[in-house]
């Protein structure tokens, strides 16, 4: 078997692949996602990339305390994010545990909200602690009920123990499951892998295993989706499409609360990745605050004063 | 039969230069003379050329790497047992100072024991002077930041008349791993020749001291502006003289001092260049 | 729509530049008699009117700082010493983004570099030098170290004030007191420097700020009552003063030319080392005396970083010094935009392929494109000569060995940058380099506790850390049994 005639499904060719990838120096990783941070952007950009960036929301709700009423709460809100300005795009996905994906499937549907997403957590998340069977159930279960996005989670453990080829063989595994129906985004825990070298591996491992799309955390560790933790991913699938000539997305997702912090995201793709990623095909943001700063920043910028929170719905 | 005891006729030393560890006549085939106090002939030392000094750079620069790479600890040893040779031939240098030159028996014997001394004082330095030049800077950032001493490369050296002037000027600028090329002014010529004698026999490197006896006015000015020479001690050279070796110096920025008596460790750095090393501190 | 970034023009309004300027002499502006204008090399604006300093100027400028050399600051303590220049830090810092808007303006830099880099670091040279006013008996000096008396200097126009900075911190907090020149194109900070010397009250004469060309600069450097020059600037003119002070007393402290190789292994961080790179050469125009202006590439891994430097280079934002984005600033001067091109014509003449991305400079004002030329070999002048433009020239290696020789291969040693993964390998580069400042898996990083000067024909002293003190200091008694 050829992933993409790098390497030929045999750990050896794995860890010779990942073992010549070169290192990367943290404080100048963090020094230049520091440096893109300053840049400001047009006011017409401004509106542009706000509207993008919900567009680009994975708006999630990932607690033990979920019910079908919360999650229908926020189906409505992923499709009208502001239901007095029906000119705000809906959000790119909404992204809940499997057994809420019907509710959310069938909420969506009946709203008129077909076109948003439904995204599950997967392979026993958020830890990714049991056995490849549960994994799989786990993961068939969401695509059952409607889940068109999978993230699963990788063997952290495995991963830090050095079992590329394990890491890589269930995300393959995964992969096989979601088939055409539904598209995979491959989550790391950033935060426990801690090195910008760990990310950079990672990074390549899930790509060549077939990850649609590579995402930093779960969003129950911190740190999670720092800036140079993204910037290291961009640049990798920026590299992955030059060997490859296909263009895998990223996802940073927990942390990012602000527009301003998903204004830096979109910089970072820009200059990064470049200008064809910035479509919810190929970033994504996971998150659930942010999307209420993204609505209040709209409304500044159309009424030209400070909005309230008071004027955008808690859910 | 008898035989009449006749006195034996001394065997005389020839003068050469010191050049690359061996012993060499000028290439101009000169020499000079140099008498006693009394004016007694005493010895016809070779009376360098530019040429011997061009040569005696070449020597001293392909000797600098190994020298300034060999460790603190046996640039230490070596200067140590250059400090023992000299102790083995303590009389001869102190009639031949006392002889040559215008200081007295006993003062001349107070310079040779000095001289050992200093030799054993320098050997010290040489895995010392990090500790106390150097620095590691807290700098605002995530770098480690150092700062290390190291040797400038090829030193010349205008020697002063006095033989523990001689001693100061060339063990300052060895012992950091400098190489050096040492003008010998005058009647200097013969202790420091013995001194030669001292170095071929202390384990010492070839190329790392070359000495060439002669003339400073002649030869000063080309090694001023030999552009291959790093840096130059004139402590020998008259003060009058020297802005015209500054001046010659500028051309490749030479580092050029002159230095009163005595021993210090800033003499040693003077022919040291600080340099600083900036590290990203991260996993 | 696309995602375009705004012209984000800091506001001039923060600064009110003068329609002249005179000279700061013994704690006032004095006028001068002949002027020059200085321009925004940006736009080719005059922003103002600079006094000219002759040999009267400098004659008065050196009899105050004289006389307060001898009546009030080489009486004050160190403490007391060290508290003016904590006053000047603060100062500074408070009127930060005005130093940055006026420094963008007069010399053509980012104000990204200015407001983040130049100005901060001048206020961090004068904090730290403020402390160690009163603790001089510690910096290895021996025994109560001497100041010279009236330092004279000389300062270029690439870092006009955080030049100024590295010079006037020391000499004030070594207890000497100053007559600085500032660059011909660019005195405006210095000029404003003097308004914070006044409300730091210092005492007047300890600074004097003489504007002028290099007819003044030499009426510094050939003054009787000047006991030590400090100069930054080119090579050719730190001989000169080298040769000016020859048969003198007068110590000196020349930080020079540079032509910086910034090496890179073949097991480097690449996308961090290709960020070094574009710091390493474009950062400030390239008008870097230690900027690693030759690339030392091995040849292993030439191509892929050679392919990832110009996409990143295509990124680099050329344009309005004064808009927050930008990364690439004006040329400081017509003469030196000519100098460059002249540098770079020989380099295409001599067989170096040239690339540049593709970007829109302004009309008016001295612009030129980030550039490198790739194909160059040892014997080139674009790998010898200093060009002091935003040019890089790239090598390649074979062996580690061959990457050192061909960094040593020149008579500056300034700089030099490494770029590895490898620890020990790290270690060793570092040891066989001949330069005063090397970076490892960094480049262009300043701070005043961290000595800066060049080995070779790069300079004579270090300005920075403890070993920049002795720049300004006669040494004590040493203590210590002999």
């Amino acid at each position: 078997m050829s992933f993409y005639g790098l390497i030929n499904g045999t750990e050896k060719s794995l860890l010779q692949f990942l073992n010549q990838l070169s290192g990367v120096d943290q404080v100048g990783a963090e020094s230049r996602a520091a440096m893109l941070a300053t840049r400001s952007i047009k006011t017409t950009s401004k509106k542009w990339a706000i509207d993008t960036a919900i567009s680009m929301v994975d708006l999630t709700t990932l607690e033990g305390a979920d019910t079908p009423g919360k999650v229908r709460a926020l189906c409505s809100k992923a499709v009208r994010p502001d239901p007095t300005d029906p000119t705000v795009p809906s959000v790119g996905a909404i992204c809940v545990y499997n057994d809420m994906v019907e509710i959310a499937r069938t909420h969506l549907d009946a709203i008129g909200g077909k076109h948003v997403r439904v995204a599950a957590v997967s392979t026993a998340f958020p830890s990714g602690r049991a056995s490849m069977e549960v994994k799989i159930q786990d993961t068939q279960d969401a695509i059952n009920a409607g889940a068109a996005e999978i993230d699963m989670v990788i063997d952290r453990g495995a991963f830090l123990a050095g079992k590329y080829g394990m890491v890589f063989d269930e995300i393959v595994k995964i992969r096989e499951i979601c088939g055409e129906k539904a598209h995979l985004k491959v989550i790391f825990e950033t935060g426990e892998l801690v090195t910008y070298d760990n990310v950079r591996k990672a990074s390549y491992l899930a790509m060549l295993a077939g990850a649609d799309f590579i995402k930093t955390s779960t969003g129950k560790v911190a740190p999670a989706a720092t800036t140079p933790v993204v910037l290291v991913m961009l640049e990798a699938v920026r590299d992955f499409y030059t060997l490859t000539q296909r263009k895998i997305g990223v996802k940073p997702a927990g942390g990012i609360r602000t527009t301003k912090d998903a204004i830096k995201q979109l910089v970072l793709v820009n200059e990064t990745a470049g200008p064809d990623w910035l479509t919810p095909q190929l970033f994504r943001i996971g998150a659930s605050a942010l999307l209420n700063d993204l609505l209040m920043q709209r409304m500044k910028m159309s009424d030209g004063y400070y909005a309230s929170p008071n004027y955008v719905s808690i859910d | 039969m008898t035989t009449k005891k006749q006195p034996r006729v001394d065997v005389k030393k020839t003068y050469k230069l010191f050049i690359n560890g061996a012993f060499a006549r000028s290439e101009s085939g000169r020499v000079f003379e140099v008498s006693a106090k009394n004016g007694d002939f005493i010895a016809n030392p070779a009376l360098a050329s530019r040429k011997d000094l061009r040569d005696a750079v070449t020597a001293a620069r392909a000797a600098q790497s190994g020298w300034s790479k060999a460790t603190a600890y046996n640039r230490g040893q070596i200067l140590y047992r250059i400090a023992e040779m000299l102790e083995g031939r303590t009389e001869q240098f102190e009639s031949e100072i006392a002889l040559t030159s215008q200081i007295t028996a006993a003062k001349a014997k107070a310079q040779v024991t000095d001289a050992i001394d200093r030799w054993v004082w320098y050997a010290g330095w040489s895995d010392k002077l990090q500790a106390v030049s150097g620095a590691t800077n807290p700098v605002s950032g995530p770098f480690f930041n150092f700062s290390i001493s190291e040797p400038q490369g090829v030193i010349a050296i205008a020697s002063d008349v006095s033989f523990i002037d001689f001693i100061d000027a060339i063990a300052a600028a060895v012992v950091s791993g400098n190489t050096t090329v040492i003008l010998v002014p005058g009647s200097l010529a013969v202790p420091a020749m013995t001194f030669a004698e001292v170095l071929a026999t202390s384990d010492l490197p070839a190329g790392v001291i070359n000495i060439l006896t002669g003339s400073l006015d002649e030869l000063a000015p080309w090694a001023a502006s030999h552009m291959d020479i790093d840096g130059f001690d004139i402590s020998g050279i008259n003060k009058k003289k020297h802005g015209e070796l500054k001046v010659a110096g500028a051309e490749n920025l030479k580092r050029i001092h002159a230095f009163g008596n005595g021993q210090s460790p800033s003499r040693i750095l003077a022919f040291m260049e600080s340099k600083t090393v900036w590290h990203s501190v991260g996993v | 729509m696309t995602f375009e970034y705004a012209p984000a023009p800091e506001s001039r309004a923060i600064v009110s530049i003068k329609p002249k300027y005179g000279h700061f002499i013994n704690g006032s502006f004095v006028a001068g008699k002949k002027h020059f204008p200085t321009i925004n090399p940006a736009t080719e604006e005059i922003l103002s009117l600079i006094s000219l300093g002759g040999v009267s100027d400098v004659d008065k400028a050196v009899a105050a700082a004289q006389k307060a050399y001898t009546k009030t600051w080489s009486k004050l303590s160190g403490k007391e010493r060290g508290k003016y220049l904590y006053r000047i830090a603060r100062i500074l810092q408070e009127r930060a983004r005005e130093f940055s808007v006026l420094e963008t303006l007069d010399n053509g830099k980012p104000i990204r570099e200015t407001r983040d880099i130049d100005i901060p670091l001048v206020a961090a040279h004068f904090f730290y030098h403020a402390g160690w006013a009163d603790k001089l008996d510690y910096a290895g000096l021996g025994h109560s170290p001497k100041a010279y008396g009236v330092a004279g200097q000389i300062i270029p126009w690439n870092f006009p004030l955080l030049m100024l900075a590295w010079k006037v911190a020391p000499a004030l907090a070594t207890g000497n007191t100053v007559v600085l020149k500032p660059a011909e194109t660019t005195s405006l900070t210095a000029l404003l420097f003097a308004e914070v010397c006044q409300q730091a009250e210092l005492p007047d004469g300890v600074v004097n700020i003489v504007t002028g060309d290099g007819s003044t600069g030499a009426a510094i450097v050939n003054h009787q009552g000047i006991h030590k020059i400090a100069f930054t600037g080119s090579t050719e003119v730190g001989k000169k003063i080298a040769r000016a002070i020859a048969a003198t007393d007068k110590k000196a402290t020349l930080e020079l030319g540079g032509k910086g190789a910034n090496i890179v292994f073949d097991d480097a961080p690449v996308d961090e080392a290709v960020e070094g790179i574009v710091n390493g050469i474009f950062f400030n125009q390239g008008h870097v005396c230690c900027a690693g202006s030759r690339l030392i590439l091995q040849e292993s891994i030439a191509d892929e970083v050679i392919e990832k430097l110009k996409v990143r280079m295509s990124k680099i934002r050329v344009g309005d010094p004064l808009d927050k984005n930008t990364d690439l600033g004006a040329i400081n001067s017509k003469e030196q935009l000519v100098k460059i091109k002249e540098l770079s014509a020989i380099g295409d003449g001599e067989g170096a392929q040239r690339w540049s991305p593709q970007c829109n400079l302004p009309d008016k004002g001295f612009w030129f494109a980030p550039t490198i030329f790739t194909g160059v070999t040892q014997a080139n002048r674009i790998a010898q000569e200093e060009i002091f433009g935003p040019v890089l020239s790239v090598l390649t290696f074979r062996t580690p060995q061959e990457a050192i020789d061909k960094a040593n291969n020149t008579p500056f040693g300034l700089s030099a940058g490494i770029w590895s993964e490898k620890g020990s390998r790290i270690f060793w580069a570092s040891q066989h380099l001949k330069a005063g400042v090397i970076w490892a898996n960094t480049f262009n990083k300043f701070d005043p506790a961290s000595p800066f000067g060049g080995y070779k024909e790069s300079g004579w002293g270090r300005e920075g850390g403890k070993h920049g003190l002795a720049a300004y200091l006669k040494n004590g008694k040493e203590t210590g049994a002999k």
